[in-house]
């Protein structure tokens, strides 16, 4: 079967030593009380995004004229794995690393590259997605947010939806309509970033199931955006969101996102666990190490210059059926009620904590339904 | 052995079953009958010792690329023991033994079988019985693992002694049958103290294998399917344009994606201090995604599939037996439960990451 490729990565030395780096800087930080025991990783800290931006850990495949640190893709690989494995509160500048920096950096204009990049570096700079809409959730061409010419720039009216941290980030890059969609509807869109400190933005909370405020709608309404905002050329906004995708579904961030559930069931079902027990906690690590495997890969070919849009759909695939399936298996062989003000049990709020955010962990960046179209599309099946 | 060169032996190793392991021949391993022209073919080509050093008369292979060399094996789906007298022969080169001609097979191949070795005079007798050895009453000799009652862990090389239960198959039709050692004496050089690889038996080196070659058979099924998905018209148009077949393969190849790589991971821990996690991990999640490859590619083909006449059976039927060979799932599975625990949460992030 020739339509997919997982080459064996080995990880080079300098990406050891930064493993290195990141733990003693993670160690750091638990010492000086700024990381909880075993919190999430997507929970919002700017001075926590602060620290570790003055310690080197954001845009780190970036050039040094941008305040990057020049390393390779397999560096920043284990700079994300270990601060996602650690729960440390990455939360404020995730985005802005992962994939809005790099779109600013391969298409942005200069006066955009020069003013953002660095703060982002810095720790200071975050960003949301602005992909969904209310009629244009997976079907992305569908999108209505419409730009028009006006002096020295744009005008955009219409709305985004489901824009985590929108109410908390400075910037996020609008896919928006500029143009006719044409016989394949993949014309005609363009990707502007956006201040969300200018007017002309409104931002409305949707709280989730959880009860959490992550989430959001953003209206525009003759927002003002200048030309040299524009990232990439006029029309060209579908490909550069298809490849944006192909950073936002491969990282480790898609097989870890409850990665500290596994670590509080371990420690619950202590070191001499029952038969049952062992046998699924067995299972749910031979997953997770198979995982590994194929996300590094990933970052080595993504530092060879390829683009494994296949590839990452199918980490994106296994990696969040593995998320589902961790709490599932975790209520089966331990006999708790999970609890969100259960102080005392750490596994019991881990466990509520994972199963009430599970839901999104299929549908965000992509839905498993439009992966598996991807993936079978890759396989040859049209 | 340089890499370049092992990619032209896999190339040639893959040509090679292609051209000989037909359709014939395969219905007459289904019969019992050993296929002598394809072992004449592979052992010609030097497969037999492909994982034996040069300068013992091997072709050297590095590990890895022996493990890729299996994929094949199992993609083919070979109806012969090259995967265990590869694998024998290197052990008892790596011992410092001579390396006979024709197929080898190897024990004990399951956790519940263990073989004593007494001393008698200046050589040995030995103690013991293997269970279920893949092609024990075809094959030559006989690699056996064997603790003496200091407890040390030697390798003996025995010619093949009678086979019991010798009709016995896996659901592959695999010869799979049962050696009694009560008695059989060993001169001393026939024993060699065993290297660090098989120290603790045989069990995890042929959980490594099985796991490549299900890797291989999971190939072979997944092409099948895509094919037929392809071909195949229903309703006017192939039934591979249906989001329902569509989906149900995505999930089957990712089922063979993850396999692959953790069939990878252990290949590339070969000898290391984390093979064993390795190995277990790359059985458990190979043996996991064998049962969903092989029901979604036989889903795909629906009645068409569930035939003598439709080849995919001889990927499948092998997918279901070596899933369970050297150890099933739960087993490798339990293992990797209990190493993970006994060293707590904390400890799980550095033993995935080696460091």
């Amino acid at each position: 079967m020739q339509a997919f490729q997982f080459d064996t990565v080995t990880l080079p030395p300098e990406a050891e030593a930064m493993r290195r780096r990141v733990r003693a800087f993670l160690a750091e930080e638990r010492a000086a009380g700024h990381l909880s025991g075993r919190g999430s990783w997507s929970a919002f800290d700017p001075e926590f995004s602060r620290r570790a931006g003055a310690a080197g850990f954001i845009g780190v495949t970036w050039p040094r004229e941008f305040g990057g640190h020049a390393q390779s893709f397999l560096v920043r690989y284990v700079v994300t794995e270990e601060m996602l494995a650690a729960g440390a509160p990455c939360g404020a500048h995730w985005v802005a690393d992962r994939q809005s920096g790099p779109q600013i950096l391969r298409h942005g204009s200069e006066a955009a590259k020069r003013d953002i990049l660095p703060r982002i570096c810095a720790g200071e700079c975050f960003f949301a997605i602005g992909m969904s809409e209310p009629d244009s959730g997976s079907d992305l061409a569908a999108t209505r947010t419409r730009a028009v010419r006006t002096e020295g720039g744009w005008l955009i009216n219409g709305s985004k939806i489901w824009t985590s941290r929108a109410h908390r980030a400075h910037y996020l890059i609008a896919l928006v309509r500029t143009g006719e969609a044409g016989e394949d509807r993949h014309g005609g869109l363009t990707q502007f970033i956006v201040d969300l400190a200018q007017p002309g933005v409104t931002v409305r909370p949707i709280r989730n199931l959880a009860g959490g405020h992550e989430f959001n709608e953003v209206f525009f309404k003759d927002y003002f955006v200048a030309d040299d905002r524009m990232v990439g050329k006029e029309g060209q906004g579908w490909s550069m969101v298809t490849s944006e995708l192909a950073f936002e579904r491969s990282g480790p961030d898609r097989f870890l996102s409850d990665y500290q559930l596994l670590a509080e069931l371990i420690d619950r079902v202590g070191e001499a666990p029952g038969e049952r027990q062992a046998v699924e906690i067995g299972r749910l690590v031979a997953h997770l190490a198979a995982l590994r495997r194929m996300s590094t890969s990933i970052a080595g070919m993504i530092e060879s210059g390829r683009s494994p849009g296949v590839e990452a759909a199918l980490v994106k695939d296994v990696g969040t059926s593995f998320e589902r399936d961790l709490p599932e298996v975790a209520r089966r062989i331990v006999a708790v009620e999970p609890s969100v003000d259960d102080g005392e049990d750490g596994f019991a709020a881990a466990l509520a904590d994972v199963e009430l955010h599970a839901p999104s962990f299929t549908i965000r960046g992509g839905t498993r339904e439009i992966l598996r179209g991807m993936i079978a599309r890759g396989l040859g099946l049209r | 052995m340089s890499s370049e060169i092992s990619g032209i032996l896999l190339d040639q190793a893959d040509r090679l079953f292609a051209q000989h392991v037909t359709r014939e021949r395969l219905v007459e391993a289904d019969a019992g009958r050993w296929p002598e022209a394809i072992w004449q073919a592979v052992e010609a080509a030097g497969l037999p010792l492909a994982l034996v050093a040069e300068e013992a008369g091997g072709a050297g292979l590095a590990a890895a690329d022996g493990m890729r060399l299996l994929r094949r094996v199992g993609y083919h789906t070979v109806p012969l023991p090259l995967a265990e007298t590869m694998l024998a022969a290197h052990l008892w080169a790596a011992a410092g033994g001579t390396v006979p001609e024709g197929p080898i097979t190897l024990g004990p191949c399951n956790d519940g079988d263990a073989v004593a070795l007494d001393r008698a005079g200046a050589g040995f007798t030995l103690r013991g019985r293997l269970h279920r050895v893949p092609w024990g009453g075809q094959a030559g000799h006989v690699l056996v693992h064997a603790r003496d009652a200091g407890g040390t862990a030697r390798l003996a090389l025995l010619a093949r002694p009678p086979a019991g239960n010798a009709e016995r198959t896996n659901l592959a039709r695999e010869p799979r049958v049962t050696l009694d050692l009560d008695g059989i004496a060993l001169a001393e050089d026939a024993v060699r103290p065993a290297p660090k690889l098989a120290e603790e038996g045989l069990l995890v080196l042929g959980a490594l294998v099985r796991a490549q070659q299900m890797v291989g058979a999971m190939e072979r099924s997944l092409d099948y399917g895509l094919t037929y998905a392809n071909e195949r018209k229903q309703f006017g148009r192939p039934i591979g344009k249906f989001q329902a077949v569509q989906h149900m393969l995505a999930i089957a190849a990712g089922h063979y994606a993850a396999a692959a790589a953790a069939a990878d991971f252990a290949a590339q821990e070969w000898g290391s201090a984390r093979f064993g996690f390795a190995v277990a991990v790359a059985k458990a999640r190979a043996g996991e995604a064998a049962g969903a490859v092989a029901e979604a590619a036989h889903q795909v083909h629906g009645a068409m599939g569930f035939t003598q006449e439709h080849p995919l059976h001889y990927a499948t039927r092998r997918l279901w037996s070596w899933r369970d060979e050297f150890g099933h799932e739960a087993l490798w599975q339990e293992r990797i439960g209990r190493q993970v625990c006994a060293a707590g949460g904390t400890a799980l992030w550095p033993m995935l990451v080696g460091a």
